[in-house]
């Protein structure tokens, strides 16, 4: 009962941070806060919620292999991405272990790291005594995944999410996966009415800004987003035109001067660890090309924390309402 | 400098000549034996010496009656093993065909990755990413590396021999071009990959042995064993090349087909390495160099000894690139870089001393 409680209570505190600010998602429950450990509580929801996995279930992985999970009690998470998502679903509890990247919720950085995602290392995750180890694309290298698999733990690896309709495609395999698929309906159709709401406020929008991403890690790794990246795809649902796409860039390409200037951006989108990493808006204006595009005359950058804008999670909603009012600044006068 | 004997006595060969030369064979199999018992005992998951036998056992059927858990059992087999046993074969494969290349260039600075080997080997394998294909199955990925260090190798030989030799500075500078180019052609492989290969070509270029799998282990390892018996054969003719192209021709070398031959297995030998694990430094280099210290000149004792010591170098830091940063691990590279480059200083050092340098 104790860690049913638990679960609850997570599961609230959840609710709570998503509801928070997504302003046209209110009333998923919060309201029944004290008593949702009981069951008339769950009823409430449209869907219904799990007070604890319902296991074992079946899944397919990005590579058609099925996946039977028996057990969710220790989780090994290979992406900050899927962190994020598994947080959400109120199973933090449950979690073992965690890549370098989840750095959502802050929570999670307690927990054991496994090193990054991209250079795991099989023992290291194994000796977390996993019961299912989860995670997306990212996570490699291939080889280290496939030993994790041949000792005979259960591993999931999801597809990534690159467009902003995959969001909700992600939380609901992940929700699957872990036994909790009315949590994850829930989570994704309250992700999604976010999202939703963020398309109505671009409908009240008059400007349509010219937006590019750049990915910034110090002098010597500066590139442009362009068509195909999740910076790309939330740009178009944000009601701006990618400036990357317009300078014919495909994926991350090197930040060029004539690069810069074709794509004469209005705006520039950079995280915070990317835009502290060069000094700020001052060490952003100095790159070659930079102070010559509208954007670099009238200092408009808008910034977000990394996991925040490009984690392409249940956050996402939020962020795309705080990026649509960033880029149309004449909301703020019409509400 | 010259590998063989010089007249008045202060070389590697009179040196060693002092030392007892049964005991080598032993000493490089003992420290082998407690490398190889290191790593498979030590690790994230915990498995006593004890249950590693009863493992073992298990698997030929025999019961020891000692307790272990399915978890130990699969780290040991699945991970451990294959990962020694690459560690092994990477080892043995850098050294040995180091070893070689030292002799064919009569050049003490000929190493794998210096003339090409390794970079030749990387563009083969990032080629084979971007293509997207492996036409011939689980060989593909050895044999692509193999054909692209083989390319750069021989680029680099052919460019700098003049008038049936090669002179050191040559040769070093001939192989800084053809690294350049290599590495100018690896570079726009990852400008023109798409997002997952990219990935893919970073998880290669990053390296070490972690994704050592017997999918892996198996074709690697035929590789690189039929490249060090074709090797061993060649010591003797190595070891009359040494003495002089001229002088090996009028002892009855075929010199020309020679070298091409143990170019090729060497570069065989390397490329597989670096197929399997990425660009691991120093290993080649400074490998050769220790043993002819205390083996003396001799290839066919050289390359053996070299084999065996650069399995147990590279078991060694494997070991401690995964071990020190657990659960997460050390670049390899990092590791035998860390090792090789202040011990490779303390010879030129030496040498320097003792006989006015190398030039």
């Amino acid at each position: 009962m104790a860690t049913r409680m638990l679960v609850a209570l997570t599961l609230i505190a959840a609710a709570l941070t998503f509801t928070a600010c997504g302003e046209e998602a209110a009333s998923t429950g919060t309201a029944t806060a004290p008593a949702s450990a009981s069951p008339s509580a769950v009823t409430a929801s449209p869907t219904t919620r799990e007070v604890s996995p319902v296991l074992p279930v079946t899944v397919d992985d990005r590579d058609g292999n099925s996946v039977t999970i028996r057990d969710v009690s220790r989780l090994v998470i290979l992406n900050g991405d899927i962190t994020e998502v598994v947080y959400a679903l109120g199973l933090g509890e449950q979690v073992v272990g965690v890549d370098t990247s989840a750095t959502y919720p802050p929570e999670a950085r307690a927990k054991q790291s496994i090193g990054y995602q991209a250079r795991l290392n099989a023992e290291g995750v194994l000796a977390l005594t996993p019961t299912l180890v989860i995670g997306d694309e990212g996570a490699g290298p291939p080889e280290v995944i496939e030993q994790i698999r041949s000792t005979g733990v259960p591993v999931l690896i999801l597809p990534d999410a690159v467009t902003i309709d995959d969001i909700s495609t992600k939380i609901t395999a992940v929700a699957t996966a872990l036994g909790v698929p009315g949590r994850g309906a829930e989570l994704a159709a309250q992700t999604r009415r976010e999202i939703d709401s963020a398309t109505d406020l671009v409908r009240r929008a008059t400007s349509k800004p010219t937006v590019s991403f750049l990915y910034l890690r110090g002098s010597a790794t500066q590139m442009m987003g362009g068509k195909g990246t999740r910076a790309d795809s939330l740009i178009e649902a944000a009601g701006g035109v990618d400036a990357g796409v317009r300078a014919g860039i495909d994926d991350y390409k090197p930040i060029t001067p004539e690069a810069l200037v074709t794509a004469s951006p209005d705006v520039i989108l950079v995280m915070d660890a990317g835009l502290e990493s060069i000094g700020g808006v001052d060490g952003l204006l100095a790159i070659p090309g930079m102070a010559e595009t509208p954007a670099g005359k009238a200092r408009r950058v808008v910034h977000f924390d990394d996991q925040y804008l490009l984690g392409f999670g249940p956050r996402t909603g939020q962020l795309l309402i705080e990026l649509v009012r960033a880029l149309h600044p004449e909301l703020a006068q019409t509400n | 400098m010259r590998l063989v004997s010089r007249p008045n006595g202060a070389t590697w060969g009179a040196w060693a000549a002092i030392r007892p030369r049964v005991a080598l064979y032993p000493m490089l199999g003992g420290l082998l034996v407690v490398a190889l018992l290191l790593n498979v005992g030590m690790g994230a998951v915990q498995i006593a010496p004890d249950q590693v036998v009863a493992i073992l056992l298990d698997r030929l059927g025999i019961h020891a009656g000692i307790d272990f858990t399915v978890q130990q059992e699969n780290v040991l087999w699945s991970i451990r093993l294959p990962r020694v046993a690459l560690a092994m074969i990477v080892g043995a494969g850098l050294a040995m065909s180091g070893a070689a290349l030292q002799g064919i260039f009569r050049n003490p600075l000929a190493d794998p990755g210096l003339i090409g080997v390794s970079s030749g080997a990387a563009v083969g394998a990032i080629a084979l990413i971007i293509l997207g294909t492996a036409p011939l199955g689980w060989a593909s990925q050895p044999l692509a590396a193999f054909a692209g260090a083989l390319a750069i190798t021989l680029g680099v030989y052919v460019l700098s021999r003049n008038g049936g030799r090669t002179e050191v500075v040559t040769l070093v500078l001939t192989g800084v071009a053809m690294n350049a180019i290599a590495g100018s052609a690896i570079g726009l492989m990852n400008f023109v990959a798409t997002d997952a290969q990219l990935r893919n070509i970073v998880f290669w270029t990053m390296g070490g042995l972690g994704g050592a799998t017997w999918d892996v282990v198996l074709p690697v390892g035929l590789f690189s064993c039929l490249g060090m018996v074709g090797l061993w054969r060649h010591a003797r003719a190595l070891n009359l090349l040494v003495l002089g192209e001229r002088e090996a021709y009028h002892l009855g070398v075929s010199t020309e087909r020679v070298r091409l031959r143990v170019i090729a297995f060497a570069t065989l030998v390397a490329g597989c390495a670096v197929a399997a694990s990425g660009i691991v430094g120093f290993v080649g280099l400074v490998v050769p160099h220790l043993l002819r210290l205390i083996a003396g000149p001799d290839h066919r004792t050289l390359l053996p000894a070299s084999a065996l010591g650069g399995a147990t170098l590279v078991l060694g830091a494997d070991l401690v690139a995964r071990t020190v940063v657990m659960p997460a691990e050390l670049p390899l590279g990092i590791v035998t870089a860390l090792a090789g480059g202040p011990y490779f200083l303390w010879l030129l050092r030496r040498t320097r001393a003792a006989q006015g340098g190398w030039a």
